[in-house]
């Protein structure tokens, strides 16, 4: 059993969670992710570690709440326990030394890319992070972010706060007008929102690099499950990802394989929303 | 109560009780009954009791078979459960999922004489192991504490077995798997209609009581690396039994649609994560009507029959060879017959069609004739011109090997490996890591529980060697 010793919400959505997993804690990376399981029964799930502290033997998570599992999961509090949790896995983030690089976060994805700013800035780049949501309450992260990067940039869909308009049209603006040569853009989110920052980047030959949520089983590669197109190749996320160049990666075929379960997570999520009292809301069912 | 070989010889083969096949195959409870204590009796007098038992060498983990059936045809089920449970740590299982026709009892002297069928030495070591897991305390008497620790990677047939081996003998064992739960592939992928879980958990719980401790969740390679665990973490010695890993797909086009699994994917969402209770398991699978699977071992005869029991109207076992050549063993392709799996041989996949949404709707397929022999010495499938046909399906499942796990070997540079990437042991499971030892698929590329087993027992042996130089536990082999 691990222990959740800390949770808080960010957003009406979205929680963070302080856990006690000290094997997945120990060897940790920037950029791995643990396989996580509520209960007997219950499926396992990918989720990007956000922190991890090995000498407290802790992960931090940040779940949005939109299927069964992360529904469940976002009604649990600090003295709550989750069956199992396995980690770390996949390969840690690439970190790319530049003068100048630019974290992209649509939504819950800024949990993503938030754990790299330290170690880019360690590597001497000047950190710009970009994070948005369709309206201000989606906003996650911001002053988290603020503490770690150089410049931070908020967008709403809404223009309820900040930018108004997309992640990728700010960062089209930010590379077209910055004074420091952006050398490398990392972005994760939604595969649309993913796609349109390649799209963005793609003409000015800047290295891209995204991390990829397909849906995955065991996370070891025993599987294949999460398997995905890159450059024309077949590649597993779980071992030879989560990340890769965004410029190579099939989003359409990405984003229909997300798709797969739709009719079952539908029955499943309202089989949680009747067990657990809630009506039955509409929901994004999937991340794509 | 002595009996004339004489009057031996004329004893006809018992068959192994089996539920009605129009019903099993719609549940996933076991196919096969179990021999009652009058046909294991009447079968176990069939032996002839050679001196030069060929049948033992024919066994990978050297069961005295002759030994054991003696003491089932003599009423005395504790003795012959002794013997065997000595020689073999998991015969519950092994009784089970071996390839009996392909090793014990392919050597029994009465298959030699025409029309002579072997001792069904499988079905007697499951009556003996079921017998004994209920009526007796198997608990083994432990060796006192050598203070040693041995760490072993992978709860699979090979992991339990050299875990069993070495508690046996005092070292206290750890098995690291990286699952949420004990037994590798024999919970993720054999179904339980061959091999039920509660066989599993008595086998791990006789572990336990001996002192293994089992941690689950932890994946070597990345939650610890080899290394870490011998120095960090104290441990004197090592057995590394991670298994197969990634499946193999064919490389033709339409592998992406949605409804196409590996057999690793739809086995482990079936019977790992029980989907076919979804909702109450909350892994989903995709069912479909008509289901096709390529292949022709095991895995595929597996996974066909799953098809079949999560309630595909047509499912269907793809194979480019003639059954001649089918891997599989012999009971399965037989059970699977009977449950109404159709059987299209000498047929090879050519591309998986989609419909307008990416949906699998059809297997594009060609005939095959056979040609001169391969390297593999079976005739090579060659295709015959103009014959490709469709057949209709909204699920694929390819099930046609795996390759190897790259997660341990990736992060142990010091170990050696062969060109596919498999982990090279010499002929006492050692590794070119001293104190690190290998066995399983994660040597063999793919093969059986029982070779598995072997390959535990064997390298606890060299294991017990390294760590004691006067082994006053005697391991067998």
């Amino acid at each position: 059993m691990f222990r959740i010793l800390d949770a808080r919400r960010l957003a009406s959505d979205v929680k963070w969670f302080r856990i006690k997993a000290p094997l997945a804690a120990r060897n940790r990376q920037p950029g791995q992710f643990v396989i996580l399981r509520l209960e007997e029964g219950g499926e396992r799930i990918p989720l990007t570690m956000a922190a991890a502290d090995r000498e407290s033997g802790t992960i931090e998570l940040i779940v949005k709440a939109i299927g069964a599992t992360t529904k469940h999961l976002c009604e649990l509090e600090a003295g709550d326990d989750i069956a199992d949790i396995m980690g770390p896995l996949g390969k840690p983030t690439e970190i790319h030394a530049c003068e100048h690089a630019v974290l992209v976060g649509g939504g819950v994805g800024t949990a993503v890319i938030y754990p790299l700013a330290p170690a880019l800035r360690e590597a001497g780049c000047f950190v710009t992070a970009i994070t948005g949501g369709r309206t201000h309450d989606l906003v996650v992260l911001e002053a988290e972010l603020r503490s770690v990067c150089d410049d931070v940039c908020v967008t709403t869909d809404d223009g309820s706060y900040g930018f108004k308009g997309n992640v990728a049209d700010r960062l089209e603006e930010l590379l077209s007008n910055a004074t420091k040569p952006v050398g490398v853009v990392y972005a994760a989110g939604p595969v649309p929102m993913m796609r349109a920052v390649c799209d963005r980047t793609r003409p000015h030959k800047i290295r891209t690099i995204v991390s990829l949520n397909p849906i995955m089983v065991d996370g070891t590669g025993m599987c294949g499950g999460c398997r995905i197109t890159v450059g024309g190749q077949q590649v597993f996320a779980c071992v030879d990802g989560p990340e890769f160049d965004g410029h190579e990666v099939d989003f359409d075929e990405l984003a229909d394989r997300l798709t797969a379960y739709r009719t079952q997570e539908r029955t499943a999520l309202e089989r949680f929303e009747r067990e657990h009292g809630h009506a039955c809301a509409s929901t994004r069912l999937t991340t794509a | 109560m002595a009996m004339s070989p004489k009057d031996r010889i004329k004893i006809q083969r018992q068959s192994m009780p089996e539920r009605d096949a129009d019903v099993r195959n719609a549940d996933f409870k076991e196919v096969n009954i179990g021999f009652s204590l009058d046909l294991a009796q009447t079968e176990s007098v069939r032996c002839l009791q050679c001196k030069d038992a060929k049948c033992t060498c024919g066994c990978p983990v050297g069961i005295p078979i002759p030994e054991f059936l003696e003491r089932i045809a003599d009423n005395d089920l504790k003795g012959a459960a002794e013997i065997l449970l000595g020689a073999n740590a998991l015969p519950g299982i092994t009784g089970r999922v071996c390839p009996q026709e392909e090793q014990c009892e392919q050597f029994c002297v009465r298959a030699k004489s025409k029309n002579g069928e072997p001792v069904a030495i499988g079905h007697l070591e499951r009556f003996v192991a079921d017998w004994a897991r209920e009526n007796m305390d198997i608990r083994q008497i432990c060796a006192p504490a050598t203070g040693r620790k041995v760490a072993v990677v992978g709860s699979g047939p090979a992991g339990l077995t050299c875990a069993g081996e070495l508690a046996k003998c005092g070292h206290d064992v750890t098995i690291f798997e990286a699952l949420h739960t004990v037994g590798g592939v024999l919970t993720y992928g054999i179904p339980e209609f061959r091999l039920p879980n509660k066989i599993i958990e008595a086998e791990v719980d006789r572990l336990r009581q001996m002192g293994v401790k089992i941690v689950c969740n932890v994946v070597v390679g990345r939650t610890f690396t080899v290394d870490e665990l011998l120095t960090d973490e104290g441990f004197d010695a090592m057995f590394i039994a991670n298994g197969a890993g990634l499946p193999v797909f064919m490389n033709i086009p339409g592998e992406n649609l949605k409804g196409v699994y590996s057999a690793n994917e739809y086995l482990t969402r079936t019977n790992l994560m029980r989907a076919y209770e979804f909702p109450e398991a909350e892994t989903p699978i995709i069912k479909g009507d008509r289901i096709a699977v390529i292949g022709g071992g095991n895995v595929a005869m597996d996974s066909v029959r799953t098809a079949k029991r999560l309630g595909a109207k047509v499912a269907t076992l793809v194979y480019r060879r003639s059954r001649e050549e089918m891997p599989a063993r012999k009971e399965e392709v037989h059970h699977a017959e009977q449950e109404g799996i159709e059987f299209q041989m000498l047929t090879a996949p050519l591309r998986i069609l989609g419909d307008e949404n990416r949906w699998v709707r059809g297997l594009e397929c060609q005939r095959m004739e056979l040609g001169e022999p391969d390297d593999s010495g079976r005739r090579r499938p060659v295709p015959i011109e103009g014959s490709k046909f469709v057949i209709d399906c909204d699920v694929v499942i390819e099930a046609i090997g795996t390759r190897a796990n790259p997660l341990l070997t990736a992060t142990t540079p010091d170990l050696k490996l062969n060109k596919w990437g498999y982990i090279l042991v010499d002929e006492t499971g050692a590794t070119s890591k001293p104190g690190v030892y290998a066995g399983g698929d994660i040597t063999r590329g793919s093969a059986t529980v029982i070779l598995a087993m072997g390959d535990g027992k064997r390298a606890a042996a060299s294991i017990h060697a390294f760590l004691t130089a006067n082994a006053e536990c005697a391991v067998a082999r």
